[in-house]
């Protein structure tokens, strides 16, 4: 039996896993695929406070680091339930808690397009600023209307030979700022109320097909196609327990409590305006804190 | 874990006796770093697999002849041919099974 667990080793579970053990609880964190959660994308985090320039490598790592040394006990296994009675099952094994903190942070959001799968790293990308070294001089389109969509045609206009934007709408949601700059560029060209219909390929990707409001559709070639349409809450295996909202945040305010007594939530799967590092640690100190006081009141 | 370039890569990995698994990597890529102390330690405890590194950025013209076009991208060969592939970061489990072929 362990004081708390935390499912998730982004910035959240593993905040809350040094506040667990600063505390004196026995803390097991449970991480599906490796420490850092979504930051080991990024090169360099700019709005942290205190530091100032910070690989998400290093930043992940440092974190890690302090966990360890505090004492928390890290396990590489995905959870894939939890019970009322606080029990947290793993493909491999169970484990029991007297409360939980549930951190397990966002994924890529997909087009849900049948080959989509089978074409990332053949052309399809949910990262501009990873892979896009690899489309020097190509064709290349991105889909979505946010900032980050915005940032990735930006990014990707320096490098590719073209970049088509795909965007549901007429207008950005993104900043004006950013749709300004690619309105200069020559080599940017704008696809409005359209949505990608279809990737074409034969082992890569060759072309998409994209569809119009007003029905028609045409194929654009291009050897890359970067997805930002923004990034789903990863809940679906506590859903049965805990209430989540209509897009699938676990409804919880700043205290971090949800609908069950000990069961905590901490960062970007929660229901909240800015989903952040800054805001993931936060919450991370939060959750730990209300779950030791669950635990010491003895409940 | 050696470096592998385009100067010695017939040799050391299509003429290999053993499976080999190329791992594609970029000193700017997180989730490749965060690959490498798991390859390092396989690289050491399992004989029966040769582990080499590739630069994609120095060696261009062998991360396009593989067709990447994201890492991390490990390619496993056999006998000079590719046999399996994995994009992304995996856990450890995961690549433990992707090396076994399982
Ligand atoms: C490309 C990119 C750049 C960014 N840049 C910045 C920036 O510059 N500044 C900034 O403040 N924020 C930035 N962010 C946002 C920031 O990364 C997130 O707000 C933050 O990582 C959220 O932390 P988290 O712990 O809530 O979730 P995550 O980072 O998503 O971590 C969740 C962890 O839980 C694990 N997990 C999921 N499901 C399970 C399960 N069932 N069992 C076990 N483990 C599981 C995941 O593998 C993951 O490791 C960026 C995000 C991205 C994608």
């Amino acid at each position: 039996m362990y004081d708390i667990i935390i499912i998730g080793a982004g910035p959240a579970g593993l905040t809350a896993a040094i506040y667990g053990r600063r505390a004196n609880k026995s803390v097991l964190v449970l991480e599906a695929k490796s420490y850092g959660g979504q930051i080991i994308n990024t090169l360099d985090i700019e709005n942290y406070p205190a530091n100032n320039h910070i690989s998400g490598f290093d930043f992940a790592t440092n974190l890690y680091n302090q966990a360890k040394e505090l004492g928390a006990e890290i396990v590489f296994d995905k959870v894939i339930e939890i019970t009322n009675n606080k029990e947290v099952i793993t493909a491999n094994n169970k484990y029991n808690a007297k409360a939980i903190i549930i951190a397990t942070g966002s994924d890529n959001r997909k087009l849900g397009l049948p080959n989509e799968d089978e074409l990332i790293g053949k052309g399809v990308s949910y990262c501009a600023t990873c892979d896009g070294a690899f489309f020097k001089g190509k064709d290349v389109a991105v889909v979505g209307g946010g900032n980050t969509a915005l940032e990735d045609a930006l990014y990707l206009s320096n490098l590719a030979n073209k970049v088509y934007i795909i965007h549901r709408r007429d207008e950005f949601r993104g900043e004006e700022k950013s749709v300004n700059l690619l309105k200069e560029k020559d080599n940017v060209e704008f696809v409005f109320n359209s949505n990608v219909t279809k990737l074409i390929s034969d082992d890569k990707l060759n072309g998409i097909e994209v569809t119009n409001k007003d029905g028609s559709s045409k194929t654009i070639d291009v050897n890359g196609l970067f997805i930002a349409i923004g990034r789903i809450p990863e809940n679906q295996n506590f859903a049965k327990l805990i209430n989540l909202n209509e897009a699938g945040y676990i409804i919880a305010g700043e205290d971090c409590t949800t609908n069950i007594p000990g069961i905590f939530v901490a960062g970007d799967n929660r229901t909240k305006e800015v989903r952040q590092l800054v805001t993931a640690t936060s919450d991370g100190a939060i959750a730990a804190t209300n779950a030791i006081k669950y635990i010491d009141n003895g409940e | 874990m050696i470096e592998v370039n385009k100067d010695n890569f017939d040799k050391e990995v299509l003429q290999s006796d053993k499976r080999v698994l190329v791992d594609f990597n970029a000193e700017w890529c997180g989730p490749c770093k965060m690959m490498k102390p798991v390859l390092e330690e396989i690289s050491t405890s399992n004989n029966e697999i040769k582990i080499v590194s590739i630069n994609v950025d120095d060696e261009d013209e062998l991360a396009s002849k593989y067709n990447v076009s994201s890492i991390p991208c490990l390619v496993l060969i056999e006998n000079g041919e590719e046999t399996n592939r994995s994009i992304g970061l995996i856990s450890r489990s995961d690549l433990d099974s992707f090396i076994g072929g399982k």
